[in-house]
């Protein structure tokens, strides 16, 4: 099957050079989308079905279509990558900014172009330090070739575009926050309305959009949307970068048709369970989305399935949980990241997640009592969305929603034996 | 005193942006860079810079894990605590380096050098357990193959 995103990846050696990656056809569908007008871009990547592959599933076309267009829209549109990979158990986006940085940079050329975006950002994690080096090469080789600044390739297109690098917080990779943290601020999220689109970065029509997401828009341009949809094996096109992480014998990264089942991920990619290890449960896209179990196992693993099984697919790496693991003491492992995460501005995130904390590390050291769980249960329908102010904490209680419903028993278990079976 | 390189620095962060307080966390990644962390002083002398008072900066500083506002060591060893590595046992390498270290989580060993933090997910979850040394990423860490490890960092 075609890997278009990953095809010219090789985890061992250095990444494409400028010269390499022109060879491949990098850089070819600069020119077939100057001839193109922007509305022509937009609508190819709608048709193409791509949806966002930070975690949320939107719909790219359908983001982008927000901005304002023409001649009365304002000169200045930015548009930013959201390179701050900070989901736990996510590790997709690093091998596409480690493997192959100019196709990161060619689909933000091409997006930028669809919108008139004349500035961009990486926004980049702190902790990818190779990938950082690496970008900052490209990005010099990009505007020594013409890829990048004034009149791209004789166009009358102009685009320039800068890393970013964070100082580390969860709230980075919220889209408003994000913004607040490239404006110097502390990152917090911003009312909606106004959205991004409209009132983004310095108060100018802006779209953030995931790594992934940007890698996939050269090859939708290049090959076109019937293509990019029949890589697919569900109606969300394209392919998807899964992942798998915990006691499976072969942890790693997969490029995959969209809609592979969770199975298939597991068993023939990441080798099933390591020896004297059993399946439980897994969460399939990161901290912030409810668990699946055994039942879910020949679930598709794109959106709209995943999200009919009351789950996410998140941003698709799973992390498998095991017989040997407490289900309880992850889950306390889960929340403490995302008390600690909570940026602190709405109340009942700021409260009630160490609340939750608090309450799983008693059931841990076997203090816990009956009318925790009732506790735990009003926390995941308080924090549910609507009540706060943006998506932290409502991802924060999907995993704590679903181990309620498949591990009951195990938290019953710690309340009455007065300690935690798995020590 | 920031230094006339520092000054330099920041001059040329405060000019790629339209308002002199958005250079804000570059500023204190330049004296963090030279300094290793961020004082008082620094806080007060930027704050003059970005026109700002030192107040609205503390605020950011203290908002992002990675800004230090106490004196760090010479080596950072910043150990991985999310879910991956939890299940893969990072508690047993914390327990390894605490012990050897003589420190817990904020502190830093007498010889000033190494001091010990957690962090988020460092995205490298099919090698887990993970920590960074500075800039450095180690990765499948077992308690046996840390102390080779830590002998490369002085």
């Amino acid at each position: 099957m075609e890997k278009p995103l990953t095809q010219h990846i090789h985890p061992d050696k250095a990444p494409l050079d400028i010269r390499e990656y022109e060879k491949t056809g990098g850089y070819s569908a600069l020119s077939k989308a100057f001839q193109m007008e922007p509305e022509e871009i937009l609508e190819v990547v709608k048709d193409s079905g791509l949806k966002g592959r930070g975690g949320a599933g939107f719909s790219t076309g359908m983001k982008w279509g927000f901005i304002p267009m023409g001649e009365d829209a304002p000169k200045t549109k930015y548009l930013i990558a959201n390179a701050d990979e900070m989901e736990p158990g996510t590790f997709k986006d690093r091998l596409l900014l480690e493997g192959n940085p100019h196709q990161l940079i060619e689909g933000m050329i091409l997006s930028a172009y669809a919108i008139q975006a004349n500035t961009g950002y990486i926004f980049l994690r702190w902790a990818y330090k190779r990938s950082g080096y690496l970008i900052k090469r490209a990005l010099k080789e990009a505007y020594e070739a013409g890829y990048l600044g004034e009149n791209i390739m004789g166009s009358r297109f102009s685009f320039d575009l800068h890393q970013h690098t964070s100082v580390g917080r969860y709230m980075c990779g919220e889209e408003t926050g994000l913004l607040n943290a490239l404006e110097g601020k502390r990152a917090i999220p911003r009312a909606k309305p106004p959205f991004p689109q409209m009132s983004g970065l310095f108060g100018k029509p802006t779209i953030v959009n995931n790594v992934e997401t940007l890698c996939c828009v050269p090859h939708i341009i290049n090959h076109g949307a019937e293509w990019f949809k029949g890589l697919s094996l569900t109606d969300e096109g394209g392919t998807k970068l899964y992942g798998a992480s915990g006691r499976v014998k072969k942890p790693g990264i997969w490029e995959l048709a969209l809609g592979t089942t969770l199975r298939e991920i597991l068993e023939d990619h990441a080798g099933g369970m390591q020896d004297g290890f059993f399946f439980r449960g897994a969460l399939p896209g990161g901290a912030s989305t409810d668990f699946l179990v055994e039942e879910h196992l020949d679930l598709k693993m794109d959106f709209q399935s995943v999200m009919d099984a009351g789950s996410r697919l998140g941003t698709g790496t799973v992390v498998v949980l095991d017989d040997r693991t407490c289900p309880v003491g992850m889950l306390h492992n889960l929340e403490h990241f995302f008390a600690q995460e909570s940026c602190g501005w709405c109340t009942p995130c700021r409260e009630g997640l160490p609340w939750v904390e608090k309450i799983l590390l008693s059931l841990e050291e076997g203090t816990g009592r009956e009318e925790d769980i009732e506790l735990l249960e009003f926390h995941s329908r308080n924090l549910a969305p609507g009540n706060t102010f943006c998506a932290l904490a409502p991802g924060a209680v999907e995993p704590l929603q679903s181990a309620l419903k498949y591990f009951h028993a195990d938290f019953e278990r710690h309340i009455t034996e007065k300690h935690c079976p798995w020590k | 005193m920031l230094t006339e390189e520092e000054i330099h620095e920041i001059t040329e962060e405060i000019n790629r942006f339209p308002v002199k307080k958005a250079a804000c966390i570059e500023a204190l990644k330049v004296i963090q860079k030279h300094r290793r962390w961020v004082s008082d002083e620094s806080i007060e002398e930027l704050a003059e810079m970005l026109e700002m008072s030192p107040g609205e900066i503390d605020d950011v500083a203290t908002f992002y894990n990675l800004v230090f506002r106490k004196p760090v060591g010479r080596h950072v060893i910043l150990i991985c605590d999310s879910v991956s590595c939890y299940i893969m046992g990072y508690q047993q390498i914390l327990q390894h380096l605490k012990v050897k270290l003589g420190i817990v989580y904020g502190e830093t060993t007498r010889d000033d050098r190494f001091t010990l933090l957690p962090i988020p997910c460092l995205g490298t979850c099919d090698h887990a357990p993970a920590f960074m040394i500075d800039e450095d990423l180690h990765r499948d860490l077992t308690p046996e193959n840390i102390d080779d490890i830590l002998t490369k960092y002085k």
